[in-house]
This record gives structure tokens, C-alpha cells and sequence, in this order.
């Protein structure tokens, strides 16, 4: 019953909403991950991609009364967390290295 | 698995297996042993192919022997098949037999040559292709002995392969049997095309093609007349065998004597029944013959080099064959095959002797007196030199007779001129007799050295020793060889019952030269030989000290035979001068021009592409990202407005 109201409270706003934020949302994510330099600010950026993709997943899931997104959504951020660590042990890394965390600095590998 | 496959499979592993471990154990053995292995390999075969003889049933002459299928292309089924009939059966026991002796001599011959072991296996290496070359029961069978025993002359011209002449000489035999196989291969495709087989047995009885299309037939005779005279070194591609020479005695003994330049009398005989239907190819096969007999007797005349003299007489002997072939008489061309490959494997081995007495001295000025100190020597060298000139009961004399006869009851114009090549046999032949084995030993005389690059150590003639055992029991073996051979054939006017010829069972033309005029013939060229061997001998005995004749002193007729009619440098000029101009014209325009050009810019371009997708890679993350996210979007792109 609880579950019926909130998939109509949902359902209130329309789809295209939910698109276009998810659409701002990874905009914004991609930009940053583009043209910032500190590496914190990119994996942040990342995550704010992948949490868009996950929203704009679960709305689909909710117009459509399909559960199946729902649990696919909880597979990503697993995954999301396993990347998460990779790229700060990463970031250490680096920091140990070149004593710097913009990735800039990182343009030794090249022709 | 009857045993005849058994014993044919046997026969041509054995050498195959002489060959692989002489090669691969090669210094690891004991070079006594590697010839004694060598030996092995051909004697075997050897006692396969004696007992395949006596097995040989009159009533069932041919057998084919299929062991495995090969190519199998729409209508052309080409099998692994050999065929074992009196006539590989002959050519099998002529190519171990002799191969056996002479493998036995050059376990004495080549005692002192560090590549003994490579010796060796090329020899073996070459009795397994020569075998196959023989008993394939298809031309492509034959072709793959054919360029096989090519091969190994070529390896064994060249053996000693720190001297640059020879490889020169190698490479030479090596071009000069390319041109003949060129022909040789060509007939192969025609017969494709027209018999769609190439089994002798399906080529042969396809009547209705044979009879009837004579252009075809005489196209593809002609070609492989090419490859036989490349091979068997006819006018015009005789050249290489006086070169040839360059190899160990052993090696001229076997390949350039005995076996591989008969390949090409085996094939045409082999053939027979192609040829009988061209009768142009066989009027160019009696021209070949009967040019080549003569122009190489007359150029023996004038050699220094007691292997070259051989040399020529060898090529005019597969004159005389050829001659005999395009007369149709096929068993007499066989017979003559083998009692060729007796007496000049023992002259060529007798040679070896002399020459291994003399630590490599091959000119016959160096030589003279020698007879006292190589007994076995001179006398075996005697005999072959009496069976090559027809002096009855030698085997030469029997073999050379039958050609002749033929040639009589074919043109009697053209029974002068074989008469006249056999005077000059014997006239070369006992001219080095007399030079190397008469008069006084001229090794030591200071005068002879002057024309020579490298001067030889002085051999006092007190220095001089007979060849171990081991070289002259294979000598004594082939003198008796070269003395009985004939009896194999003994004709009928001397009783006997023409074994040979009815062994082989090849249609021949028939002589119908009454006993008479038989007798007539007969005597007349015994007698012209014997006052020819006479006069020979008072020629080159009479003044014993004299040597050959120095090129100052001859006339300009003498000098062309010296010269060798310059045929080499006529085939330079021909050849090899217009190659040369051809190829200096074309180096600027199509080489460096066009090919280089091509190939270079080809590289260039992929230098220039690269400097340029190489910015791409400039380090910055983000750079690869953006582009990453771009092509994406493209991608997205085409999906979406455009697929």
C-alpha cells in the first residue's frame, strides 16, 4: 500500500524532469571531470556520473513498475564503492610519488 | 603388402637413412665410418634390387606399386606410385651397383677430407633421388628425382667450396639444367592438360589422343628432348658438364658419368611410346646425337685436363645414345647406358687414382711414365679405354656395334659419321693413355710450370705409389665389369641370343642387315680403330719427353679446338652480354625509378601519418578523456540520426 504511494508520488513528476536533471547532473560530472585538475574533485565527478545514470535508472524503473533496475541500481553501487577505493589508493599513490595530486602532472607517458 | 613393396619401400629408405644420419651425426662419427655406412646404404638396395630381378616374372614384366594417394584435384588423381618393370630393374642395378663402387673408392678417395660426413650423405642424398627419379611410376614422381639428383650435383660440384671457380662451375650446372627442366616441367603441365594423368601407364595406352593428335605429341616430345638434353648434356646446353669437373673424382665417376646425365636416355626410353608418334622429335633427337658425338670427340682431342677429356668423351657417348634413341633402337641406347656406366666409372675412377697419386695433379703435361708405378691403375685403365673404343670382347665393343648397325640400316651417310666419332674415341682416349702412362714422368720438370697460377709441389716419380686396396678393388671390379658387360647382349652373329633387348621387351626397329654385311661392318670399324691406336701410339711415343702440344705452337684450326670452338664465349655473348646491357638500362628507369620509388615512398608515407597521429598521444589525461567522451558522442551520434 505505502509502496503503491510512493511509486505515484513519484509518478507526480513528469519523466522529462527526471531526465533532464539526470541529463544536468552527468553534464556537470563529465565538465568536471574534464577540465578540473585535482584528482579528488575528478573521482568525485565520477560518482556524480554514475549517481546520475543510477537515478535516472531508478525512474525509468518506477514509470514502468519494474523492480529489476532497482536491484541492478544496488549491483552499480557496490561496484561504485569497489572504485571508489581503487581510485583513493590510487590517489595515495600518487601523492606518495610525485608529491601532487593534479593530474596534470601525470604526462610523462607519452611519445 | 606384397614384397616387392616392401623391397621397393626398403630401397629407397636405405639411402634415405645413409643420408640423414651421415648428415645429422656428421663430425660425431669417424669419417671411415661414415663411409662404410655410406656404402651400406647403396649396397643394400643393390641386393633389394638383385633379388626384385630374379623375382621379375616373365609373364608379369610391369608392376605398379601404389603406396599412398598425393594429389587429388578434379579430374587429376596424381598417387605416390612406383613402377617396377626390366627396365627400372636395369637402370636400379646399373645406378647401386656402381654406386656401390664408387662409394667403396671414395671411403679411399676422400680419407683425408675433413667434410668426409657431408660427402657422404650428399652421395646417399643423390642415390635415393636418382632411385626415385627411376622406379616412379609417373612423371611427377620422376620429376621430383629429376630436381632432386639436380640438387645433389649441384651440392657436389661445388664441394669444395672455398675455391670460387667451382662454385662458379656449380652455379653453371646448376642455370644450364634449370633451362631443361623449364621444358621438362612445361611437357608436364601439356600432359595435364591434354591426358589429364600423368601415370606412364594411363599415358601410354591412351591410344585415341596419341594417334590422333601428332602437333600435340610432337610439342610435348619436344619439351621434354629440352629437359633431356639439359640433363644429359646435349648440344645446345652441353656446356656445364666439362665444368662439372670441379667435383671429387668420386662425384664425376657417379653423377657425371654413370647415372644422372643418363637420366635423360632413362626418361626418353621411358617415353618410348610418346616419341614412336613424333617422328619429328626423333629426326632432332638423331641431328642432337650424332652433332654432339662428334663436336665433343674432336673438342677431347685437345684437353689438358685428363678429367675434362672424360668430360667431352662422356658427352659424346650420350651422343651416341641419343643417336641410337632417335633411331628407335631403345634397348640398344640402354645397353649402351650401361656398359657406358662400367668403363667410364672405372676410366673416371682410374683418373681419380692417378690424380689422388699425384696429390690433385689433373694435367696431363704434368703426368707420363706412370705405368710402372701404378700397375693396377694402367691396366684397368687399359681396359676401359679398350671398351670405350669398341675393341671386341670388351663391353664397348658390343654396345657401340649395335648402335652403329642401326645407323647403317637407317642412312648409311650417317654410319660414316658414327664411324668417324668412334675413330676419334679411340684416338682421345688412347692419346691420354699414352700421355699419362708412357714416355717419362713430366711432373718435375721445371719448363711445365710456367703457365701455372699456383705451382704444385715437386713430385719425385720415385714418390709415386699405387692407391691403397680399398680404391683398387673397386677399380678391378668395374674392369671386369667393362670386360663382361657386353655378354649381356651378345647378338646373334656371335651366338648369343640378344638377352638384353629381349629382357627389356621394347618394341625396336629392327636391323635387317644380313650376317654378311653385318660381318663387314663390324671388321671394317674394329680394323680403322686398331690402325688408329697405332698410329696414336707412335704419335705420342715416338718422342717420349714431348707432352701435349703448347697453345704457341698450333695453327688457328687446332687453337679453335683448344679453345673448345669457343662455345662458352659465344653463349656469353649471346646470353649474358645482352642480360648485362638489358639490365644496366633498366637499372635507372624501372629499378630505381619505379620499384624503389614505390617501395620507398610506401615507407615514407607511413612516417608521415604517424608524426602526425602521434600528437594525439601528448600525456594529458584529460585530453584522452575529452576525446574518449567525443567519439563517443559521435558514435552516438551515427546510431541515433543516421543508421
Amino acid at each position: 500500500m505505502t509502496e503503491h504511494k510512493i511509486i505515484s508520488a513519484i509518478q507526480v513528476v513528469p519523466i522529462e524532469y527526471y531526465i533532464i536533471m539526470c541529463f544536468a547532473l552527468f553534464s556537470i560530472g563529465l565538465l568536471g571531470v574534464l577540465f578540473r585538475r585535482n584528482t579528488i574533485i575528478i573521482l568525485m565527478c565520477i560518482e556524480l556520473m554514475l549517481n546520475s545514470v543510477n537515478l535516472l535508472l531508478i525512474a525509468f524503473s518506477a514509470y514502468h513498475s519494474d523492480p529489476a533496475a532497482q536491484v541492478f541500481v544496488f549491483f552499480i553501487m557496490v561496484v561504485a564503492a569497489a572504485e571508489v577505493s581503487l581510485g583513493l589508493s590510487l590517489l595515495v599513490m600518487m601523492k606518495r610519488n610525485i608529491n601532487s595530486i593534479d593530474v596534470n602532472e601525470l604526462n610523462k607517458l607519452k611519445w | 603388402m606384397n614384397n616387392t613393396t616392401i623391397y621397393i619401400i626398403l630401397i629407397l629408405l636405405f639411402p634415405l637413412a645413409g643420408f640423414l644420419i651421415n648428415a645429422f651425426l656428421n663430425k660425431n662419427l669417424p669419417g671411415k665410418i661414415s663411409g662404410i655406412i655410406g656404402s651400406i646404404a647403396v649396397f643394400v638396395p643393390l641386393i633389394l634390387s638383385l633379388i626384385i630381378f630374379i623375382n621379375l616374372k616373365k609373364n608379369i614384366p610391369a608392376q605398379t606399386i601404389y603406396l599412398s594417394q598425393w594429389i587429388i584435384t578434379g579430374q587429376i588423381n596424381i598417387p605416390f606410385e612406383f613402377l617396377i618393370d626390366p627396365l627400372s630393374v636395369l637402370m636400379m642395378l646399373v645406378v647401386t651397383g656402381v654406386g656401390t663402387v664408387i662409394h667403396i673408392y671414395s671411403i679411399g678417395y676422400m680419407h683425408s677430407d675433413n667434410r668426409i660426413h657431408t660427402f657422404f650423405s650428399w652421395m646417399n642424398l643423390f642415390i635415393f633421388f636418382m632411385l626415385i627419379l627411376i622406379t616412379g611410376a609417373n612423371y611427377l614422381i620422376m620429376f621430383i628425382g629429376w630436381e632432386g639428383v639436380g640438387l645433389c650435383s649441384y651440392l657436389l660440384i661445388g664441394f669444395w667450396f672455398k675455391n670460387n671457380e667451382f662454385n662458379y662451375a656449380a652455379r653453371k650446372a646448376f642455370i644450364m639444367n634449370r633451362i631443361g627442366d623449364l621444358g621438362f616441367l612445361i611437357a608436364l603441365f601439356l600432359m595435364i592438360i591434354n591426358f589429364e594423368t600423368l601415370s606412364f601407364n594411363n599415358i601410354f595406352t591412351a591410344h585415341h589422343i596419341l594417334s590422333q593428335d601428332t602437333k600435340t605429341i610432337t610439342i610435348i616430345t619436344l619439351l621434354l628432348l629440352v629437359g633431356a638434353v639439359g640433363k644429359s648434356a646435349q648440344i645446345p646446353l652441353y656446356t656445364w658438364l666439362p665444368d662439372a669437373m670441379a667435383g671429387p673424382t668420386p662425384v664425376s665417376a657417379l653423377i657425371h658419368a654413370a647415372t644422372m646425365v643418363a637420366a635423360g636416355v632413362y626418361m626418353i626410353v621411358r617415353s618410348n611410346l610418346l616419341f614412336r608418334f613424333a617422328p619429328l622429335t626423333m629426326d632432332l633427337i638423331i641431328i642432337i646425337g650424332i652433332t654432339t658425338a662428334l663436336l665433343s670427340a674432336t673438342i677431347a682431342l685437345y684437353q689438358e685436363d685428363i678429367k675434362k677429356v672424360l668430360a667431352y668423351s662422356t658427352i659424346s657417348q650420350l651422343g651416341y645414345m641419343f643417336l641410337a634413341l632417335g633411331l628407335g633402337a631403345y634397348s640398344s641406347a640402354m645397353f649402351h647406358l650401361t656398359t657406358h656406366a662400367f668403363f667410364k666409372a672405372l676410366l673416371f675412377l682410374a683418373a681419380g687414382s692417378i690424380i689422388h697419386a699425384l696429390n690433385g695433379e689433373q694435367n696431363l703435361r704434368m703426368m707420363g711414365g706412370l705405368a710402372g708405378k701404378l700397375p693396377v691403375t694402367f691396366i684397368t685403365f687399359l681396359i676401359a679405354a679398350l671398351a670405350i673404343s669398341g675393341i671386341p670382347p670388351f663391353s664397348g665393343f658390343f654396345s657401340k656395334d649395335q648402335i652403329l648397325l642401326n645407323t647403317f640400316n637407317c642412312c648409311p651417310s650417317l654410319w660414316i659419321f658414327a664411324v668417324l666419332g668412334s675413330i676419334l674415341t679411340c684416338i682421345y682416349i688412347f692419346r691420354v693413355f699414352y700421355l699419362a702412362f708412357y714416355g717419362e714422368y713430366r711432373g718435375n720438370s721445371p719448363d711445365n710450370h710456367d703457365d701455372e697460377d699456383i705451382i704444385k709441389p715437386d713430385k719425385d716419380i720415385s714418390a709415386l705409389h699405387e692407391s691403397p686396396l680399398i680404391m683398387t678393388i673397386p677399380l678391378i671390379i668395374l674392369a671386369v665389369l667393362s670386360l663382361a658387360g657386353g655378354f649381356i647382349n651378345l647378338p646373334q652373329i656371335f651366338g648369343g641370343n640378344n638377352y638384353l633387348d629381349n629382357y627389356l621387351a621394347i618394341e625396336s626397329a629392327e636391323t635387317g642387315i644380313d650376317d654378311t654385311t653385318e660381318y663387314f661392318l663390324i671388321s671394317t670399324t674394329v680394323i680403322v680403330v686398331l690402325i688408329m691406336i697405332i698410329i696414336v701410339w707412335f704419335r705420342y711415343t715416338s718422342k717420349p719427353a714431348q707432352g701435349p702440344k703448347v697453345i704457341t705452337e698450333m695453327n688457328f684450326i687446332e687453337k679453335m679446338v683448344y679453345n673448345k670452338f669457343y662455345v662458352d664465349e659465344l653463349y656469353r655473348f649471346l646470353f649474358e652480354k645482352p642480360y648485362d646491357f638489358l639490365s644496366e638500362k633498366l637499372l635507372p628507369t624501372i629499378e630505381k625509378g619505379t620499384i624503389d620509388k614505390t617501395v620507398n615512398s610506401a615507407g615514407t608515407l607511413s612516417l608521415t601519418l604517424g608524426s602526425l597521429a602521434r600528437k594525439i598521444q601528448n600525456g594529458n589525461i584529460s585530453f584522452y578523456i575529452l576525446l574518449m567522451t567525443l567519439a563517443a558522442i559521435a558514435f552516438l551520434a551515427i546510431n541515433v540520426f543516421i543508421l
